[in-house]
C-alpha cells in the first residue's frame, strides 16, 4: 500500500511517499539518499543501521517508515556541526576505531545515545543494583554490544567511547 | 514481504474493532519481532493496526502498593523506571538482559510477551514447523536442539519461549490485562502462556483480536531482593540457554519467602512451584537449595542435544538462591 510521511532527518524536513512495507532504513537509503546507516544484517542482529530516532538509539532495519510519521532523525552524516566532527566521531578518529569502516556509522549513532543513556543514569545488565552508573570498559562493552564489527575493532571502539565520556563528562550520577 | 494496509489504531477499543474484525489482522507495536516475519514470509497479515499511539505509555502506582505498566512502555523505559528497580529489581535486570540497547528503545511490554520462538526451524519457512505450519512435523526433534526445551515439551514441540521479561513477571506473579471483544480480563501469568500439547501453534490462551493493554505487578515486599541470571552462549545480546529469575525472604535462617522461575528449558516460562515448596520453612542452606534445584529438574526430560541444560539449570539456580540468600541477611 502506497502511503505518505513526513520526517526530518538530519534537521531537513522531508515529505515522502513510501510503500507501508518499507523500513527507515530503506526510506533513508533508497528515497532520501542517506546512506550513512548500513544495511548489515536486516534483522535487528548486527546494529549497522542504528540512528537517533528523536533522541535515542535504535535500529532502523525492523522499524516500519509508516508507523514514525512525523519523526526526527539523526544519521551519522548529521552528528557533525560544518566541519567539526561530533566528539564522538572525533574520538572514533583519534583511536582508530575502525578499520572497513561499515559498521562505524552504526557504532558513532549507537555510541551518542548510549552515554545519553548513561548521563541520565540508566543501568546495564552489568550495573549492580542500586549503584551509579560508571563507565568501565565492562559496562561500555555490554551497552554498545548491539553493534557488531566484522573487523573486530572492539578494543579501540571502546577506547574512543570511553575517551569521549570522560570528555563530554558524562555525569556518574543516576 | 506481501503487501499490507496499515491502520493507526485511536482507541483501545476500535484497535480491538478493527484486529478482531478481520482474520488477517495484526497488532503492531516495535515491529521488531513482526517485522521481521514479515520479511522471513513467517506470517503474512493483511492489515496492520499500530497500537503505538495508544495511551498505554505509562508505568502507574495501583492502589494496592503495585504498578501497572502499560502495553506501549518501551522495555528501556521499563528497565531505568526508579521504581522498578527498587522494588523489583529481577524486572529490571531481566530486560537489561535482553535484545540491545538499541533493540530496547523500540521494543514494548506488549510486543516482548507475544514475540515467538526463535527455533532456527520455526524461522525457515522451508522447515517443517507444527507451531508455523501445524501438521507439518517437527523438524527440531531430530535436528539441532541445543536451545531447546527439556521441561513440558510434547512430541509436536520442542520450543522455548524467549522472552526474559516473561521469565520475571512469571516469578512476580504478574496479570496481564487483556482487551477483547467482550471486555477487559486480567490474566495471571502464569495461566496465560501454555505448554505445546498437540496444539502448539498457540503460545498463549490469547484469542484473535484480544490487545494487551497493561501488566499489573502486585506489592511483592520480597521482591526487593531479587535477580535475574541469565547463561548464553556469549557474555551479551544472545538469547537464554538458561535463565533464572527468583526473589527469597529469610526470616531467622530459614526460607520465609521464595518465588523462582526459569527460562530457557520450557515452551513458557517454567514457575517452580516444586522448588518453591520444597524451600518454604526449609533451613537457608546451600545444600536445601540445590536439592530443591534437583526435585525441579527431576522432571526434566532432555534431549541429547540439550540434556547439558538439566545440570547447568540446577547449578544456576543453586548458585541464584544462595547468593540472594546471603544478601538478604
Ligand atoms: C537481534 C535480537 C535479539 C533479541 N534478543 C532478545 C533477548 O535476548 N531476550 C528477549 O527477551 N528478547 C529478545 N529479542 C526480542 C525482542 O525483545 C522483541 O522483538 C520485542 O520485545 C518485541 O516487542 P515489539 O514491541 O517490537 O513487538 P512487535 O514486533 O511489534 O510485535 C510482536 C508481536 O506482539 C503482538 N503485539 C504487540 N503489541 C501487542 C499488544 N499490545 N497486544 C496484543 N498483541 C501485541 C504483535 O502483533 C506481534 O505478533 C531480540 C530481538 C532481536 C531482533
Ligand atoms: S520445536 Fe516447535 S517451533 Fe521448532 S520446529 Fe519443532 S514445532 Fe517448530
Ligand atoms: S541492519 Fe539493522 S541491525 Fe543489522
Ligand atoms: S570496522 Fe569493519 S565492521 Fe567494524
Amino acid at each position: 500500500m502506497e502511503t505518505q510521511i513526513g520526517l526530518r532527518v538530519d534537521g531537513t524536513r522531508h515529505t515522502v511517499r513510501i510503500d507501508t512495507r518499507e523500513t527507515l532504513l530503506d526510506v533513508l537509503r533508497e528515497r532520501l539518499g542517506n546512506t550513512s546507516p548500513k544495511k548489515g544484517c536486516d534483522h535487528g542482529q548486527c546494529g549497522a543501521c542504528t540512528v537517533l530516532l528523536d533522541g535515542r538509539r535504535v535500529t532502523t532495519c525492523l522499524a516500519l517508515a509508516v508507523s514514525h510519521d512525523g519523526a526526527e532523525l539523526t544519521t551519522a552524516a548529521g552528528l557533525a556541526s560544518g566541519a567539526q566532527l561530533h566528539p564522538v566521531q572525533q574520538a572514533f578518529v583519534t583511536h582508530d576505531a575502525f578499520q572497513c569502516g561499515y559498521c562505524t556509522p552504526g557504532q558513532v549513532c549507537s555510541a551518542v545515545g548510549m552515554l545519553d543513556e548513561a548521563s541520565r543514569g540508566w543501568p546495564s545488565a552489568c550495573t549492580e543494583p542500586g549503584e551509579l552508573v560508571r563507565l568501565s570498559d565492562a559496562e561500555i562493552a555490554e551497552r554498545m554490544s548491539g553493534n557488531l564489527c566484522r573487523c573486530g575493532a572492539y578494543v579501540n571502539i571502546v577506547a574512543a567511547i570511553r575517551q569521549a565520556a570522560v570528555d563530554a563528562d558524562a555525569p556518574d550520577t543516576p | 514481504m506481501k503487501p499490507f494496509r496499515y491502520d493507526r489504531a485511536t482507541s483501545p477499543a476500535a484497535a480491538v474493532a478493527a484486529v478482531a474484525a478481520d482474520p488477517q489482522a495484526s497488532y503492531l507495536a516495535g515491529g521488531t519481532n513482526l517485522v521481521d516475519h514479515l520479511r522471513l514470509g513467517l506470517t503474512e497479515p493483511g492489515l496492520l493496526v499500530d497500537v503505538g499511539g495508544l495511551p498505554l505509555h505509562e508505568i502507574e502506582e495501583l492502589p494496592d502498593g503495585g504498578l501497572r505498566i502499560g502495553a506501549g512502555v518501551a522495555n528501556s523505559d521499563l528497565a531505568a523506571d526508579r521504581r522498578v528497580r527498587e522494588r523489583y529489581p529481577v524486572l529490571s535486570v531481566a530486560l537489561l538482559s535482553g535484545a540491545s540497547g538499541q533493540l530496547r528503545n523500540l521494543a514494548t511490554t506488549g510486543g516482548n510477551l507475544l514475540q515467538r520462538t526463535r527455533c532456527g526451524y520455526f524461522q525457515d519457512v522451508t522447515e517443517p514447523c507444527n507451531k508455523r505450519a501445524p501438521g507439518s512435523g517437527c523438524a527440531a526433534l531430530g535436528g539441532w536442539n541445543r536451545y531447546h526445551a527439556i521441561l513440558g515439551a510434547s512430541s509436536h514441540c520442542i520450543a522455548v519461549h524467549p522472552s526474559d521479561l516473561a521469565v520475571a513477571l512469571t516469578a512476580l506473579d504478574a496479570r496481564v490485562r487483556v482487551l477483547g471483544v467482550d471486555g477487559e480480563r486480567a490474566i495471571p501469568i502464569d495461566d496465560f502462556y501454555r505448554l505445546p500439547g498437540d496444539e502448539p501453534q498457540r503460545d498463549t490462551v490469547l484469542e484473535h483480536g484480544d490487545l494487551i493493554t497493561a501488566v499489573d505487578l502486585p506489592p511483592l515486599p520480597v521482591a526487593r531482593n531479587s535477580g535475574y541470571r541469565k547463561v548464553r552462549d556469549r557474555a551479551s545480546y544472545a538469547f537464554a540457554l538458561v535463565s533464572v529469575a527468583a526473589a527469597i525472604r529469610i526470616e531467622d535462617g530459614t526460607v520465609a519467602d521464595v518465588r523462582i522461575a526459569l527460562g530457557g528449558v520450557a515452551h513458557r516460562p517454567w514457575r517452580a512451584h516444586t522448588a518453591e515448596q520444597a524451600l518454604h520453612g526449609a533451613p537457608s542452606t546451600v545444600e536445601g537449595y540445590a536439592a530443591a534445584a534437583a526435585r525441579e529438574l527431576s522432571a526434566a526430560d532432555p534431549l541429547p542435544g540439550n540434556a547439558f541444560k538439566v545440570p547447568l539449570a540446577r547449578s544456576v539456580l543453586t548458585s541464584v538462591l544462595t547468593q540472594l540468600a546471603e544478601e538478604a541477611r
